[in-house]
């Protein structure tokens, strides 16, 4: 019937019509957006702005172009082939001078100290010992006197290498990668190289507590999901009490249990189980325990949201077509319930691998993951270059997991995996 | 048990069983800290270590007395409420634009508004540290609000939006056709129906910004330490029995925040059934 009216009513009103509701609903979106925009600018304000600086810390490389820009400049045309031209010299030790009154030095020492050990002494001790600017022609011979380094080709190259204005250097040592004289990329020598056993272990961590988690949750959800409603939401307490309880609780109310006059220690001797107290904290076994506790509800809740939505007629019809209990469940429930393992088990990992306060707490030294490095090099020794890096590699493994558990729990419920 | 799944063969029950054990020892193991750790806050002795020579309130008063701790419950509410408002407010009006909003970019915005929860702590604390440092908001009451405010959003996001998923439209199109003003429309009939998702979107927002303690760590000078914060130095330092003191004062504010939680789901639900 519309359709009939609508073409009797003639062209000339049909076409403003449609404008008129393409122009209302354009109006419409550009308010729904303008309701988002308040938190878009916020969150860029907040979050995704720092996020961006961490980044851009990771391969900014300003200092040593700061505080020596007559060098950076000789430098630019420098083949690296041979000791630099006398014009470079000069340009040094009127940096160097230039930098000494302003107090700069130690600014452009620490930067070259990364990428060799002991620049920050060949650039104090001149400094220190370059009096007065050097005579015309005799800025490469004066250089030398004061510190043999400067003789080397190698010293030169460093001071190229971190010119800047950007640097790969911090990325590779992340990677525990260097490049070495001839620019090549090469695995750092073994007593720098600590990074990869720091992510591996961080990754061994991450999915040992996955394991964990998924092994001790399944259980539990499939008890959940399948107990008649009033029971199983009672139970659930037990889920989201701890769920709820503060991180730093629960930290703390594993070291009172664990520790060597601990609850367990002080129990396990009373009944003669043990003479002396075992070692069950400040190692691996307690950083896993108390990650486990912590992350196991963010396994056991998309679990069961996953088995609830099973009907048991699947099961039933599996029995009576044959299928043995075992079958039935190995071939008919278990498939069903991939995808919530699936997310569970990815959420558990992605937050697992940024780990940071547990860890630090529970952990020995040996234990600690990938954010105690970042936090470390931030507030602790400065590196901020070193640092940004370290958290450029653990955002990019985060980023990429999450556009898997993505893809995996869409369709369904956004919440699944939330906090609910 | 009565209410088990259809139990015909003895396997059937075996692994009944064995389900019902493991996941009651699961139960205690996600329970018996926080359980254990209860009772020596009311220690008169200051081991933390069972039997208790005695009971008393000596670590409660000594909590209370503390100028350190109750100025760091004090940073810890104001922060909290604070940036809890200031997520209510955005977070409530992104859900209601993001329900409206067609668009192919839709779940790449979802995807960045979300993201906040999933970005590991230490990455945003160290962002925020670097990002904040320069302009003086490290060290600063102001900075932590809104650094807490980025993490909480989302949960106002999230539940706001769900409250909306079954939210019927044609009541905010038949109080416009009756003549209601945007405004008031929204004041009069949009809010009150997604009232009960915007409070339990704040009661996350609240437990997220409670609870914090990596940003914490990063951002806050000796005046903004937060209960959580002086948890860790405490930790870190030499557990006394008054930090299990204050364990305790944070888990009633969970235990609080949970049941207020679940009484709005269950009045949820009832409203739901009826309507």
């Amino acid at each position: 019937m519309t359709a009939a009216s609508f073409t009797g009513a003639g062209a000339e009103t049909e076409v403003p019509l449609k404008r008129r509701l393409k122009r209302a609903e354009r109006a419409r979106q550009l308010k729904a957006f303008a309701l988002v925009g308040p938190l878009l600018l916020f969150l860029l304000f907040t979050f995704a702005g720092p996020i961006a600086g961490m980044l851009w810390h990771a391969v900014d490389d300003r200092e040593v172009r700061q505080v020596l820009p007559q060098t950076v400049v000789a430098l630019a045309n420098w083949d690296g082939k041979e000791l630099p031209d006398e014009k470079t010299y000069a340009a040094l030790a009127g940096d160097i001078q230039a930098a000494r009154d302003a107090g700069t030095i130690a600014i452009a020492a620490k930067r070259l100290n990364y990428a060799q050990n002991g620049f920050r002494t060949i650039l104090t001790s001149t400094a220190r010992n370059l009096k007065a600017m050097p005579g015309p022609g005799t800025a490469k011979e004066t250089l030398g006197k004061i510190n043999a380094a400067w003789r080397d080709r190698a010293t030169w190259t460093t001071i190229k290498r971190a010119s800047g204005p950007v640097t790969s250097f911090y990325l590779l040592g992340a990677l525990d990668l260097v490049r070495n004289a001839d620019g090549a990329i090469v695995a750092a020598p073994p007593d720098q190289a600590i990074y990869r056993e720091v992510f591996a272990r961080t990754f061994l961590i991450s999915l040992g507590v996955t394991v964990l988690c998924l092994i001790l949750g399944f259980p539990v959800a499939y008890l959940l999901a399948t107990l008649p409603p009033g029971r199983s939401n009672l139970l659930m307490i037990f889920v989201l009490l701890p769920f709820w309880t503060s991180l730093l609780v629960r930290t703390c109310a594993w070291i009172v249990l664990l520790q060597s006059k601990g609850v367990v220690n002080d129990s396990l001797r009373w009944l003669g189980i043990i003479d002396e107290p075992l070692r069950l904290i400040y190692n691996r076994f307690g950083v896993c325990v108390a990650m486990t506790h912590v992350l196991l509800p963010f396994m056991i809740l998309p679990l069961y949201s996953s088995m609830k939505a099973i009907s048991p007629a699947y099961m039933r019809a599996a029995a009576s077509l044959g299928a043995s209990p075992v079958t039935a469940f190995l071939r008919i429930y278990l498939p069903q319930t991939l995808p919530g393992i699936g997310a569970g088990s990815l959420l558990v990992f992605i937050l697992a691998l940024g780990y940071y306060i547990t860890p630090a707490l529970v952990g020995g030294a040996a234990d600690q993951m990938i954010s105690y490095f970042i936090a470390l090099y931030t507030t602790e020794t400065a590196n901020w270059g070193l640092a940004s890096a370290l958290g450029a590699v653990l955002l990019l493994a985060t980023v990429l997991l999450a556009l898997v558990y993505g893809k995996l729990v869409q369709g369904q419920q956004v919440t699944g995996g939330m906090k609910n | 048990m009565s209410d088990a799944p259809s139990l015909r063969t003895p396997s059937q029950r075996i692994a009944w069983i064995a389900t019902i054990v493991i996941s009651t020892l699961v139960f205690i193991f996600l329970i018996a800290p926080i359980l254990a750790i209860m009772p020596l806050s009311f220690s008169s002795g200051s081991y933390l270590t069972y039997p208790l020579p005695g009971l008393s309130l000596r670590w409660y008063e000594d909590f209370i007395s503390s100028a350190r701790w109750m100025n760091s419950l004090k940073n810890s509410m104001i922060i909290g409420v604070a940036s809890t408002l200031l997520s209510m407010v955005l977070g409530t009006l992104a859900a209601l634009g993001l329900a409206q909003w067609k668009s192919r970019f839709k779940p790449l915005v979802l995807a960045f508004v979300l993201s906040p929860v999933v970005v590991p702590g230490v990455i945003t604390a160290v962002g925020l540290y670097f990002f904040f440092a320069p302009i003086g908001l490290t060290g600063s009451y102001l900075g932590l609000i809104l650094a807490h405010t980025a993490l909480a959003t989302p949960f106002v996001v999230i539940t706001v939006g769900a409250t909306l998923q079954s939210f019927d439209t044609n009541l905010a199109r038949a109080a416009a056709s009756l003549g209601a003003a945007p405004l008031e429309a929204f004041r009069r009939v949009i809010l009150p129906l997604i009232l009960p998702g915007v409070a339990s979107g704040a009661l996350f927002a609240f437990a997220t910004s409670f609870d914090e303690v990596v940003i914490v760590l990063f951002m806050a000078g000796p005046e903004q330490r937060t209960l959580p914060r002086e948890m860790f130095s405490g930790i870190r330092e030499n557990i006394s029995p008054t930090i299990t003191a204050a364990a305790v004062i944070l888990t009633t504010v969970s235990v609080i925040l949970l049941a207020t939680l679940e009484g709005l789901r269950r009045r949820n639900e009832r409203l739901k059934g009826s309507g």
